[in-house]
């Protein structure tokens, strides 16, 4: 792309997607960031009215939306970290020569096809469930009483639940990034006295840490916006023990019928995201550069 | 102190006997190189003797102590890889400072040993570089640098050069020969490159299939081969094997002579047509087609204007010729 004349046709060649992409972000954006600052509820449709920030006002004054902003960031940190860090040791696992490694490694990737709203299922009704369960039999075979984690360790569960989900995109990503350190790297530490830890801590984490920075920011994007699983399992409940913002936005529009504070919610989780996306990028996106 | 010595060492990898047995000795402060063509054992002799790879049988022993199942790290030497191996991420500093710190040094000392290690190389204004900064050339320095701060019992070379230009390789076989000459540590270089093996060894160790050839100084090797391979394989160009009814006129089934032992012009006994002429400008090669002979190479001096097409007479320079028997070994 040398001349004027061809950069010219490039650039007329890329819009139409490039237009697209702009008005499929803009126009939602545009819409929500309208409908936060009407009176706007389904209740009573055609007496929309222009209120301000009230709806901001409202919608971070109830009761529900520190602990929402909490409960948020803790499943994307609990998230983060299970995923993380059972990556790193799973690609470790994998990364080690041993007899049926492909269909292990297909088999370690599967969690990652199924549906969240599945796999949120799964979970409930046949490893948490408090009669039916997999770990309500294991408790009873044990003599002990049955955990109910769903109602007595909400939050925690989700997470598990998540991190299970997100466990295999971890691992791929790093056991790649595993594959292609250097073999004699790792021989000529070895000559010079470094042991096994030692190799790993000097060698193999700094080697990783690109692909560990790709696996956070990709991994807290998709985080910030957890919802199938809460909503089937429990419902942000009990009390508000497992509401994110984005369930809490769900449950301002749709079952308070409150389309105007939940867009007020939405516009709120939209500035949360770019914060935490500073915040990240100011921690880590120095890692990316080669 | 350095001394190696390896008694009936062997490797398999599985079925495949890649060494089938290997004696030699390595004296202190000596220059040693392994040389031979590619897949002949040369490397993984290396790293058998480095700890990298387990011996299937046989003994090696680092100055009269049984190494043989010691880690790398306890048998003190130091090794150089042919990608360099380098620790991307760290400074060259930190690079050469590695091993100190894997083996608990003090930093002052540690800082001591790099600036030494540093200033030998010539890589004072480099330390706070990445690797990826640097050239090729500075790469490897830094993995001699590497190597040296351990103050090693003997060093391994392994194809130090071959990820190097021409002009380059040849100025840093100079600088690992004057290493050697201010270190006076024993060393080990594995090579398939002949040059380096001729212009850099104390003594020579040919290796063919896991086996050795022939060992000596670079000049006995060149003067008398032991055996139709090591003849083939050291001096560049290679020397002219002939045989047939020529080699029966001497009693051998094959006889050999470097290209510099053929005179042309006289009345020499071989004719032939020059087929193609290299002037280098100090000598000239030429291959000339010398019927039953087969194709020769010859050297001649760099006046000598010779063309493709020309015929010419050439006569062997007498005691320079080889003589090998039906078994391919050197006849008295």
């Amino acid at each position: 792309m040398a001349t004027a004349h061809s950069r010219t046709a490039a650039r007329l060649m890329l819009s139409p997607a490039v237009i697209l992409l702009l008005l499929w972000m803009i126009v939602p954006l545009g819409m929500t960031l309208y409908f936060s600052f009407l009176r706007y509820n389904l209740l009573m449709p055609g007496m929309e009215t222009f209120v301000g920030f009230e709806n901001y006002y409202y919608f971070i004054n109830q009761p529900a939306f520190w602990s929402a902003l909490s409960n948020t960031l803790i499943l994307v940190l609990g998230v983060l970290c299970i995923t993380v860090v059972g990556g790193i040791l799973l690609a470790l696992l994998l990364d080690q020569p041993f007899w049926g490694q492909g269909i292990v490694r297909v088999l370690v990737i599967a969690p990652f096809f199924v549906m969240p709203t599945v796999s949120a299922l799964v979970w409930k009704n046949m490893f948490m469930n408090p009669v039916n369960g997999i770990f309500a039999h294991i408790a009873k075979s044990l003599g002990l009483q049955p955990f109910d984690f769903l109602s007595h360790a909400p939050l925690a569960s989700i997470i598990l639940i998540v991190a299970w989900q997100w466990l295999p995109f971890a691992t791929l990503i790093l056991l790649t990034a595993l594959q292609s350190l250097d073999r004699e790297q790792q021989e000529a530490a070895e000559m010079d006295g470094a042991g096994w830890m030692q190799r790993f801590v000097y060698l193999t984490v700094p080697h990783l840490t690109r692909s560990i920075t790709v696996v956070i920011l990709i991994q807290t994007i998709f985080l910030l916006s957890v919802f199938a699983e809460i909503l089937v399992t429990t419902n942000g409940g009990p009390g508000t023990a497992s509401t994110n913002l984005t369930y809490l936005v769900y449950a301002q529009s749709l079952l308070n019928y409150d389309v105007g504070g939940g867009s007020a919610g939405g516009i709120i989780a939209v500035i949360l995201a770019n914060i935490v996306a500073i915040f990240l990028m100011r921690m880590i996106g120095k890692n990316l550069e080669a | 102190m350095g001394k190696i010595t390896l008694n009936q060492v062997r490797k398999s990898f599985g079925e495949v006997d890649v060494i089938p047995g290997i004696d030699l000795s390595v004296e202190d402060g000596e220059f040693v190189v392994f040389v031979g063509p590619s897949g002949c054992g040369k490397s993984t002799l290396l790293r058998l003797i480095a700890g990298l790879e387990d011996t299937s049988g046989g003994i090696i022993s680092i100055d009269g102590m049984d190494a043989t199942d010691l880690p790398p790290a306890k048998r003190r030497l130091a090794m150089v890889f042919q990608s360099y191996a380098l620790y991307p991420h760290m400074s060259v500093r930190k690079n050469i400072a590695f091993p100190l710190k894997m083996a608990g040094m003090d930093p002052a000392e540690q800082e001591k040993r790099v600036s030494h290690a540093a200033k030998i190389l010539n890589l004072g204004a480099y330390l706070d570089r990445r690797p990826g900064q640097l050239s090729g050339g500075q790469r490897q320095r830094v993995a001699i640098g590497r190597a040296i701060v351990r103050e090693p019992a003997a060093f391994l070379f392994d194809e130090p050069l071959s990820n190097l230009d021409a002009a380059l390789r040849v100025s840093m076989r100079q600088e690992i020969s004057e290493l050697h000459q201010t270190l006076k540590t024993t060393m080990i270089y594995v090579t398939h490159d002949q040059v380096e093996a001729m212009t850099m060894a104390d003594k020579i160790v040919v290796l063919n299939a896991g086996r050795i050839e022939q060992v000596g100084s670079p000049m006995e090797l060149y003067r008398s081969p032991a055996n139709l391979f090591v003849a083939g394989f050291i001096g560049s160009p290679k020397m002219n094997l002939i045989d047939g009814a020529e080699a029966d006129k001497h009693g051998a089934t094959t006889i050999g002579i470097r290209p510099e032992h053929i005179d042309i012009g006289g009345d020499g006994p071989w004719e032939g047509v020059v087929g193609l002429s290299e002037h280098l400008g100090s000598d000239t090669f030429l291959k000339v087609n010398a019927g039953t002979l087969g194709t020769l190479t010859v050297r001649a001096s760099g006046e000598v204007m010779m063309h493709h097409g020309d015929s010419i007479r050439m006569s062997p320079q007498p005691g320079k010729i080889l003589r090998f028997g039906a078994d391919g070994k050197a006849m008295a």
